[in-house]
Formats: structure tokens, C-alpha cells, sequence
């Protein structure tokens, strides 16, 4: 593994280079602070100082150079954090084979798109930019802050976000590469036999460079193995180096996952989607050391049959039955409103403003790794915040600001009509694109074509 | 209406009517109207499928069904005039989608045809409130007629809530969504002879009626037109009994359906989705044309437009003049229409109108007002009875009637909640 580490160090020197994202420093000021993991605190001020909160509390001094922001009569939450999403990229499928982990949608990173814009007006800050489900093993991810402005793809990285890796289980994969393309897997057995297959290469793949790597100490001759980019990629999450997160639906093979993760030794997981979570409840949360995690739609069903058998209050069932949980948007349209996704919770199920608020806050944070940097309102934490006008579950909240790294990067009151605008000079015309219904689903978005509409018509 | 249909449904309701023991009493509750003025501490009476009392001195008889509404707020059912409810059953599976006959002109399919009385989904959307929905079909530039039903029936006849309309899908004359990669003189090729496409079809409705027409005046002398159903299906478009609505998005697009509509002489027309209703919402208020705009719930179309435009679309064509009623667009999710009618309340319209674009509005739109839309002494008694505003998602539903028939508050998603929270057995069975 020695070309990994020198390109390892190659990458972090690059990194610590691009990793120094700008920072601001900022009084909120008098405002309803929902701390998500401290309760809820009237009338304070929490300070952010270089980007990091450094005060909560009342009368905080205003250090010099700090943009005072008035809050009296508005709530404060951490900055929202999107578990699955595909804004800002300009591809979401590498779908040429059933196995991809070699590929990651940080090298297609778009700090132009508007998305991430839109996000920030919806209180977003953070989004997990995912490859999509087009592949058993699809890519890597990417966690990035939505830092709008920034002209540097690098400019959008979390740095210091653990690695994680997307992948697919059940129609998905089964429709592209079975039936689209007479490749293995067409049905769900396939699918968890692509998985050991690639697991098991994996282990071989480690062990022919451990031996290597003792044998080079005694001989400078010793033949290294041949350099495999997707199998140095599952060799890391075998050793628990990138956390897996992976799309799936029906129950059968949610249990099907735990157990080759289990006879792998990976334990650490996060469900996507997971819409019969409701069901295997019990066993997500006794699987591993800490449970398996589920990220899922606060209400999407029956778009295809394998969310057929859903129910709306999955949130509240995993919820109360210990399973770290998260709603995410998978959409550039939800991702605005996750505050009101969370609050479709009390809705189906009566979970708590505490318990909703968690759902796109600390609870994504610690499904990404990154919970003990954002998803909460605690000093040493990032300065990641949003304004709104009425409590955040309400249906009346508007976002009036947003904050990353103690920089008001959305303003309400500073967001003339025309501030878009961006002229091509190769456009005739401003087009109008509409809204489509599939514009959620993104997961089976590749490029400029629509896979899923394809494969629809097939 | 449809001469026809009110006959068939006549027939089709011969032996269908509710009867219930007594009347039943919701008493001790807020009464919104929404026509009239809010009633504290009210009673609201039905009997069969009517509203018979609603006041705060209501006499309630001994064989009343008596329900306690102390802390609760009635509401006449929402009407969502936007989905593909009973059409659509799982999206991505041709073999349960309804909502789409074969060719770009089929005016003379009918969505209540193919409406399901028992998708999964129906009782999923009632028990939020929503009670009464237009379901549409989609696809090529005529697919057909949308229906307005109730969800609640066990025939689509049953479910019929008394209105019909013919879609036009407006040729687009811009990009039909992110995966068109036409070039733009192609798209512009395609909407010339989209529209040269519509005024033919028109143009050939306009000579068949007149044939028609006068065929009927003196059936004795006269020769009835060569029978071509999808034109005979646009008879009543033309003679003034059926509504047209038009489903039209980007502004360009909108203005071109006005001028159409003026050079038909159209006064039935109706215009739906409306993405860009907003940019040329003063044009649309000087041609009088209702809308039905949604969903609210939407990204702007277009990069440049503030983030929150399609948010605020409904607030500023109301502002502009323009009779706005709020339709999800969804299917199985029709249940989130009262979350973009709150969207549009939080946006610019306001609480009040939000709730009249999801009542009063819509019915006054599609000529129902006489019987849904608000909760009146003879109106029919469809309509929910919640623990807060309907807006917000902390709002539970506790009671929902449907023609008077008081519906159990179980769907899919209840039962199985009902089964899951506590599985038993849970992580371990029972040792034998």
C-alpha cells in the first residue's frame, strides 16, 4: 500500500492547502437558541469567532470585527445537514459496471450550481453528496459545506469528513445491470453474491500486499502486486476506513447487508431510503456495536413497487425503537425544506420538537462522522446556523439566514430579484426548465440522461 | 356537464343512498366555514350526505350520533385539483398506471373510467384531510378527461363529486424538463407544429360541430358528420358544456395559450400548473381565466429567479387578480396539499386565502360551489374535523366525513405503524 500513502500524503499536502475555507465571525444576538443536543435556550447569544461557536449565552461581548446579527424573536438552529443528496455535481452514476468503488463525486464536484444556493435558503449547510444507485457498489461520496462563491471545487469539501461509499441494493441495480445489461446481479440473490465476490477479492487484495510489505523488509527485490484502485477502495472499508452507506428498500435485504457486513467484519452502516426499516427495526439497532443507522424520506412511497409497503411514521417506529435516524431529501427540491420534512414526524408519530430537529441535524452529523463538528449548538463546534422567523417546524417558518463558518452566506434582506443572473453568451434565452416529477429520485440520475426515465420505458 | 353523464349517473346512483340512523352532532367545536363567518363552540349536523344545521343553537335530536368537538376545529374537506389519484397505483409499473391511452389525441378517454376504488392511496390522502380530488389523465396533447372525485365509494360513480373537464396539454414551446437536450430551433420546430397540430384539431372540432349542429337542428334533412370519436369528444368543449383546462407552465407558453383562447372564443377554459404563472400574472387576470396552480412545492424555473418564486407564485397571482385555486401534482402524496397551501399562506398569500384556494376556490373553479367548498346548511356533508391548523405538521386529523359517511382514520400507513411500533416478537421469539 505504499503508492496509497505517498499519494495519501500527496492528497492531505494538497488538502491542508485547499482546506483553508474562509471564516467569518458572528453575534447572534437575543435569539430562541435550539441547541438540538442542550435543549432550548431563550434570549441568548451564541458567538462564533473564526468560524468556530466559542460563547453561548446572554450579553456576549462583541469581539471587533464581528458581524452583529439581531435575533430578538427569531430561532436559531444548527446549520441543517442533507444525509443523501445529489446537488453540485455534474455526474451522480458511474454505471458501465455493477462494481465502481473506484470512482467518487468529489472529482465532479460544480460550485456554480444554484442548488447549493437554494439550499442555503432553506437553512441547509451541509450536504452528503452521493453517487447513485445505479450499482451494488456504486462510488464514493462526498460531504461538503455549501460555502456559495466559492469558484474552486475544493472550496466546497468538508475537510476531515470521514470517507464513505454509496451502495445499491434491490430494483436498481437489478434493472441496469441484469436486465439492462445481462450482467450479474438481475435479482436480489445476485446482489448480495456481487458483494461477498467483491469483499472477498478485497481480502485477498490486502493480503497479497501484507505479505509483500513483510517480505520487502527482508528483500529490496520483492515483487509488489499489481495496483488495483477498486479493490485499495474496499480494502479500506473492510478496515473501517469508509463508512458504508447504502440504498435499499425492502427489509429482506436490509437483513441480507447486515449479515455480509457482519461476516466481514464491517460495522458500520448507514441504510438509505431504508423504507421497511419500520419493520426490521429491532434488528437495525442491535446490529454491530453501535446499531445500524437509516436515513430515510420523511413520506415518499409507492413510486415503485419496492415502496409499495411503506408507512410514513418509519421515522417515529425506528426512532423509538433505538435506531439512530435521519430524513434526507435525495432531491434538489426537498433539500429547501427539511425542516418541514422533519416536522411531517409529528405528524406520523408524535416524536418531540427535540426528537424532529434531530432528525436533520445531530443525528445525519453522527451518521456521516462529522458529529462532533456540526449538527448542534455547542462551543468548539463549526459556526453553523440558521435563522427563522417562527420555529422551524412550523409550516409559517421562513429561513432569514444562514451561516457556515461564522459567514452569512444567505441573507433574506440581501437577496435582490436579479442577483442570479448570469449571462451566456451562448444562450439565446433564459430557458425555463420545469419541475418535473422526476426531479426527485435523483439516485438514478446519470449526467444528461435520465436513467430512470430510460429504464422506465424499457 | 355532460348531458350524458348526469343521465348515467343517475341511473348508476339509483339504488346508492346513505342512511345513516340519525343525524350526527359534532358539537363543542370551531366551525371554519370559510364562507361565512367562524363559529366558537358550534355545532355542525348532517343527515345522510347533507349538512343540515350549523349554528351555535343547534337542536340536536335524541337518535343523534352526538360527537364531542370540544378543543377541535372543523373544516370542509380539502380539494386538491391536481393528481393522478385511482389512476396511478405504483409509479414506475406500466401495469398499474391508468392515466395514459395509446396516440398525442384521445379527448374521448375518460379518467373515471379507470379511477380504482380501492388504491392504497385513497384512504392514505383522506385521512389527512384531503377529501375530494380532480384526478387527470396525462400524455400526448389531448389524453382524455379529468374527473372530480371523492375518496371515499366503492364505484367510481359513488365516488363522482359533479365535475368533468377535458385536458389540453399546451404545445411547450421550451425545454421539457433538465434532460431535454434539443437543440433551440428544434424545440422551435416542434412547438410550430405542435401548435400548428392544435388549431387543426380544432379547426376540424369547429366543421364537425357545425355539421353537427345544424344535424340536430333538422334531423330529417340533415346528415350527422362522419363519426371520428376524438372529435365527437370535444362536442361538448365546443358547445359550452364541458370545461377546457388547459395545462400550461412557462410564461411564453401561458401567453400563447391566452391568445389562442381569444382567437377560439373560448369563455370555458381553465388554466392548470402555471410554474410561471407569476411573470405574467396580470395577463391572466385581464382574460378572467380561473388557475390551478401547483404545486407550490417546487424549485423556480429558471436560475435566475429568486429561490422562493415557486413558493410565492400563488400569493403574487392572487395579488395580480387572478382566481387561484392550489393542486399538489402528486399521487400518493396528494395528502401534502395542505402543506403547500401553508407554504403559499408563509410565502404571500396568507392564512385565509391559502384555506380558500383549498376550498372554496377550487369548487367555485370547477362549478361544484353549490354542493362542496365550504360548510353551509344543504351543502353535502364532506368535511374534517382536526386539532389544530391543517397547515401545520404538528396537526393531527381526528375525524373525517365523506358524504356524510364518518370514515375510519386507518390507511396502509396506520396499520402498519399499528403493527411495527412494538413488533412482537421482536429481536428474539418466544423460547419454545
Amino acid at each position: 500500500m505504499k503508492q496509497l500513502f505517498l499519494l495519501t500524503c500527496g492528497l492531505a499536502l494538497l488538502a491542508s492547502a485547499a482546506a483553508q475555507a474562509p471564516t467569518g465571525s458572528v453575534l447572534v444576538r437575543d435569539g430562541t437558541v435550539l441547541t438540538v443536543t442542550d435543549g432550548t435556550l431563550e434570549n441568548t447569544d451564541v458567538l462564533v469567532v473564526d468560524g468556530r461557536i466559542t460563547a453561548i449565552g446572554s450579553d456576549l461581548d462583541t469581539p471587533a470585527g464581528a458581524e452583529i446579527i439581531e435575533a430578538g424573536g427569531m430561532y436559531v438552529m444548527p446549520g441543517i445537514i442533507d444525509a443523501h443528496s445529489h446537488i453540485a455535481i455534474s455526474n451522480v452514476n458511474e454505471s458501465s459496471a455493477p462494481v465502481t468503488a473506484q470512482v467518487t463525486v468529489g472529482d465532479v464536484l460544480n460550485p456554480y450550481s444554484i442548488a447549493l444556493y437554494r439550499a442555503l435558503a432553506g437553512g441547509v449547510t451541509t450536504s452528503h453528496v452521493m453517487h447513485g444507485s445505479a450499482n451494488v457498489i456504486g462510488g464514493q461520496n462526498e460531504t461538503i459545506k455549501h460555502r456559495w462563491g466559492a469558484v474552486d471545487p475544493e472550496g466546497l469539501r468538508m475537510a476531515g469528513a470521514p470517507r464513505t461509499i454509496k451502495f445499491a441494493l434491490g430494483e436498481n441495480p437489478t434493472r441496469v445491470h441484469g436486465r439492462g445489461n445481462n450482467l450479474r446481479p438481475a435479482s436480489r440473490m445476485g446482489v448480495e453474491y456481487v458483494l461477498r465476490e467483491t469483499f472477498n477479492k478485497a481480502i485477498r487484495y490486502q493480503e497479497a500486499w501484507d505479505r509483500y510489505e513483510a517480505q520487502v523488509r527482508s528483500n529490496r527485490r520483492a515483487v509488489p502486486p499489481a495496483y488495483n484502485g477498486q479493490l485499495e477502495v474496499m480494502a479500506d472499508i473492510l478496515s473501517g476506513d469508509i463508512i458504508v452507506n447504502c440504498h435499499s428498500y425492502r427489509a429482506d435485504e436490509i437483513l441480507m447487508l447486515m449479515r455480509v457486513l457482519e461476516d466481514f467484519g464491517v460495522d458500520r452502516v448507514t441504510f438509505q431510503h431504508v423504507n421497511e426499516g419500520f419493520k426490521i427495526a429491532p434488528e437495525l439497532a442491535a446490529f454491530g456495536a453501535e446499531g445500524a443507522a437509516a436515513s430515510i424520506f420523511a413520506d415518499w412511497w409507492a413510486y415503485k413497487f419496492e415502496v409499495y409497503y411503506s408507512t410514513a411514521y418509519n421515522a417515529a417506529i425506528l426512532t423509538r425503537n433505538g435506531v439512530l435516524t435521519s430524513i434526507n431529501s435525495d432531491s434538489a427540491e426537498l433539500n429547501r425544506h427539511l425542516y418541514h420534512e422533519a416536522g411531517k414526524s409529528q405528524k406520523y408519530g408524535g416524536l418531540t420538537d427535540n426528537e424532529a430537529l434531530a432528525l436533520i441535524t445531530i443525528n445525519p452529523a453522527k451518521q456521516l462522522g462529522i458529529g462532533d463538528r456540526v449538527g448542534s449548538i455547542e462551543v468548539g463546534k463549526d459556526g453553523d446556523l440558521a435563522i427563522f422567523d417562527a420555529h422551524p417546524l412550523s409550516i409559517y417558518a421562513v429561513p432569514q439566514k444562514t451561516i457556515v463558518d461564522g459567514i452569512v452566506y444567505f441573507d433574506i434582506d440581501r437577496d435582490a430579484d436579479d442577483m442570479r443572473l448570469r449571462v451566456d453568451p451562448e444562450a439565446a434565452i433564459d430557458t425555463a426548465i420545469l419541475h418535473t416529477h422526476d426531479d426527485h429520485h435523483q439516485c438514478l440520475h446519470e449526467g444528461s440522461i435520465d436513467l430512470y426515465g430510460f429504464l422506465a420505458n424499457e | 356537464m355532460n348531458f350524458l353523464l348526469v343521465l348515467l349517473l343517475a341511473i348508476g346512483l339509483g339504488d346508492y343512498t346513505p342512511e345513516p340512523e340519525g343525524p350526527i352532532a359534532l358539537t363543542n367545536a370551531r366551525i371554519v366555514t370559510v364562507t361565512g363567518d367562524t363559529i366558537e363552540h358550534g355545532t355542525l349536523m348532517m343527515q345522510g350526505d347533507r349538512i343540515i344545521a350549523i349554528g351555535t343553537d343547534v337542536e340536536i335530536p335524541e337518535n343523534a350520533t352526538v360527537i364531542d368537538c370540544t378543543g377541535l376545529i372543523i373544516y370542509p374537506g380539502f380539494i386538491d385539483t391536481g393528481t393522478q389519484l385511482g389512476l396511478v397505483e405504483v409509479g414506475s409499473l406500466p401495469e398499474t398506471r391508468d392515466a395514459r391511452e395509446l396516440g398525442d389525441f384521445s379527448p374521448q378517454m375518460k379518467a373515471l373510467t379507470a379511477v380504482n376504488p380501492n388504491g392504497v392511496a385513497i384512504p392514505v390522502t383522506r385521512v389527512s384531510g384531503v377529501t375530494t380530488v380532480l384526478t387527470e389523465p396525462s400524455g400526448g396533447m389531448l389524453p382524455g378527461q379529468a374527473a372530480l372525485i371523492n375518496l371515499h365509494g366503492y364505484t367510481p360513480a359513488q365516488m363522482y363529486a359533479g365535475f368533468e373537464g377535458m385536458i389540453l396539454s399546451f404545445p411547450n414551446t421550451g425545454r421539457r424538463g433538465r434532460f431535454d437536450s434539443r437543440s433551440e430551433e428544434d424545440i422551435e420546430k416542434a412547438a410550430k407544429a405542435a401548435m400548428k397540430k392544435l388549431d387543426d384539431t380544432f379547426d376540424s372540432a369547429a366543421l364537425y360541430h357545425r355539421i353537427d349542429s345544424s344535424y340536430h337542428a333538422s334531423p330529417e334533412v340533415g346528415r350527422r358528420p362522419e363519426y371520428v370519436p376524438s372529435i365527437d369528444a370535444l362536442l361538448p368543449v365546443l358547445r359550452g358544456e364541458q370545461d377546457l383546462i388547459i395545462q400550461v407552465n412557462t410564461a411564453k407558453d401561458i401567453l400563447a395559450a391566452l391568445a389562442w383562447v381569444e382567437k377560439r372564443g373560448f369563455d370555458n377554459v381553465i388554466f392548470t400548473g402555471l410554474a410561471e404563472g407569476w411573470r405574467v400574472a396580470d395577463k391572466i387576470a385581464e382574460a378572467g381565466i380561473p388557475c390551478l396552480v401547483g404545486p407550490v412545492l417546487a424549485v423556480p424555473t429558471r436560475n435566475s429567479d429568486r429561490y422562493d418564486k415557486a413558493y410565492r407564485n400563488v400569493a403574487l397571482m392572487h395579488a395580480a387578480g387572478v382566481k387561484v385555486a392550489i393542486r399538489s401534482g402528486e399521487t400518493e402524496n396528494a395528502r401534502n396539499l395542505p402543506y403547500n397551501a401553508g407554504f403559499a399562506a408563509a410565502y404571500g398569500l396568507g392564512k385565509d386565502e391559502a384555506l380558500r384556494a383549498v376550498t372554496i376556490i377550487p369548487a367555485e373553479i370547477l362549478g361544484v360551489a353549490d354542493e362542496r367548498g365550504s360548510l353551509e346548511v344543504g351543502k353535502e356533508a364532506t368535511l374534517f374535523v382536526s386539532d389544530g391548523d391543517p397547515f401545520e405538521t404538528r396537526t393531527q386529523i381526528r375525524h373525517v366525513f365523506i358524504g356524510g359517511y364518518h370514515l375510519p382514520m386507518e390507511s396502509r400507513h396506520t396499520r402498519l405503524y399499528d403493527e411495527f411500533l412494538s413488533r412482537d416478537p421482536g429481536l428474539k421469539k418466544h423460547s419454545p
